[in-house]
């Protein structure tokens, strides 16, 4: 379901719970993709991508255009680079991409394509999580399309990743391609520079690749009749919570948390808040009238990030939501980085300390402390991450973190944990509702 | 030539001797890792700097040449 019905959806057109748009419906709905044309192809795209201002969907937003730049003066014939077309999506909270590469594979393959061409790479990587059956089943049928595409020239294979956090985090990917850990390396080198055997490689979220596809067809101007100025294009969001239907729905960034309730028939009972972003994001009080987009939401301290909105219900408890959120981040450490290994479990010992009212004088200081302390000293940013769901966590919760720390575990302490986690059953929906 | 630090977090295992070796700009977390900003460090210390990142024994200090001034 579109909320701007005039203009969405876009990338999620055609799509729908009942499958997955095959090759010849694909190009149906969205037409050929135009020929990219001899030599000055690349730079044309590199530049059309620019004008349309894409960035990243993964979670960190960076520019599309320089990643491809960057791929692109890295490359060459004697060291071609690689596509990776990323699609690991850690993020509980999240089902974006798994919607997405399991309705419209074909789109992500597209702008795959469009990469490879304008980084003058020959080679496709497409990651998906091992749980994701059905978004495996698709692009695997969707790949075997393609094989008879008398045009294909680039060599495209599929691989499932660990269901972890951290294997969607570029320089983690790019180790576990090239045969190591799924953890991160230090950067820079990044990965378009110095990735997977030594190739540069472009790391690109399975959505930002789907709105190359759509740029290279009807170009920036179009990218840009949606969104905002910092945050053009519409955006998939994963609608979780205490809501009458949540779900994937795609949106123009702008447009109202309220309007985007009132598509997915409203909430089901009072919500105490909303985490935006992710479980690295923020919480935001639902007395605050948000607007999804970069530039409304940074003044809360906020970002769209992967595109998370989870509604958390009032007869819910905050502190031991919370405190269930920094102790799975905590675990899903990577364990490299010592601020990271044992700051995070310092803070989670902590919360979990004083949610259940036994904190030892000086922890709310201690807290602080190391909040600061452990911001931007990983070699990724997943302390930093951490550090800043917390601190709004802490911020947002004020009155029920100083009232656990008093008094101890409230009445709704024990009750089971609304927001997803990977193992826990939550995240069992194998095929993500589609809106 | 002006140069500034740099720790590869990866790599580092909290032995703690750059502190020893450079206090006057190492300083330690409450688990042993160096916190180190990446100012350039000032001309009378840059042997030391050498020293410390040649003395850490994983090889995690890390120094990194700064392009002169023009």
């Amino acid at each position: 379901m579109s909320i701007d019905g005039r203009m969405l959806p876009r990338l999620l057109l055609g799509v729908s719970p009942a499958g997955t748009i095959g090759l010849g419906e694909h190009l149906g709905l969205h037409g050929e993709l135009p020929d990219p044309g001899r030599g000055r192809g690349g730079a044309a795209l590199i530049e059309s991508v620019e004008r349309a201002g894409l960035r990243g969907r993964g979670g960190a937003g960076f520019p599309t255009a320089l990643k491809l730049r960057a791929a692109a003066a890295a490359g060459g014939a004697r060291r071609r680079a690689i596509v990776v077309a990323n699609g690991a999506e850690g993020e509980p909270a999240s089902l974006k991409d798994r919607a997405l590469t399991a309705g419209a594979p074909h789109l992500v393959l597209d702008g795959a394509l469009v990469a490879a061409e304008a980084i003058g790479a020959r080679e496709l990587i497409v990651c998906l999580p091992r749980s994701a059956q059905a978004s495996a089943t698709a692009m695997t049928q969707a790949i075997g399309e393609r094989r008879r595409d008398p045009r294909r020239s680039v060599a495209t294979r599929l691989e499932l990743v660990p269901d972890t956090y951290l294997a969607g985090q570029e320089s983690a990917l790019v180790n576990h391609l090239g045969g190591g850990p799924a953890i991160p390396t230090l950067t820079p080198p990044f990965p378009t520079e110095r990735g997977i055997g030594r190739r540069p490689t472009l790391v690109s979220n399975v959505e930002t690749l789907a709105h190359l596809a759509l740029i290279a067809r009807h170009g920036s101007g179009w990218f840009r009749e949606l969104g905002t100025r910092a945050q053009p294009g519409s955006t998939l969001v994963t609608l979780g919570g205490d809501v009458a239907c949540p779900g994937v729905y795609e949106i123009a960034p702008g447009s109202r948390l309220e309007d985007l309730l009132d598509a997915a028939g409203g909430a089901l009972s009072p919500i105490r808040a909303f985490l935006v972003g992710g479980y690295s994001g923020t919480w935001l009080s639902s007395e605050t009238d948000v607007v999804l987009s970069a530039e409304q939401l940074a003044p809360l301290g906020a970002t769209l990030g992967a595109g998370v909105i989870f509604a958390l219900a009032a007869d819910a408890c905050p502190v031991a939501e919370s405190t269930r959120i920094v102790r799975w981040l905590a675990d899903e450490s990577a364990g490299q980085c010592g601020p990271c290994l044992h700051g995070l479990e310092a803070m989670a010992t902590a919360m979990e300390q004083v949610a259940a009212g036994e904190a030892p004088p000086g922890t709310g200081e201690r807290l602080s402390r190391w909040q600061a302390l452990v911001a931007g000293r990983g070699a990724c940013g997943h302390p930093d991450g951490t550090v800043r769901f917390l601190r709004s966590a802490l911020g947002v919760f004020a009155a029920e973190f100083a009232d656990h720390a008093a008094h101890g575990r409230c009445a709704d302490c024990a009750q089971p944990s609304s927001l997803p986690f990977p193992g826990g059953g939550r995240r069992a929906t194998e095929k993500p509702v589609l809106r | 030539m002006s140069i500034r630090l740099r720790v590869n977090p990866i790599t580092c295992e909290a032995h703690g001797l750059c502190a020893e070796l450079l206090p006057e700009r190492i300083e330690l977390d409450d688990w042993g890792y160096p916190i180190i900003d990446g100012a350039p460090v000032a001309p009378e210390l840059v042997l030391h700097a050498r020293r410390a990142a040649a003395a850490c024994p994983t090889l995690a200090l890390l120094i990194e040449e700064l392009p002169r001034r023009r």
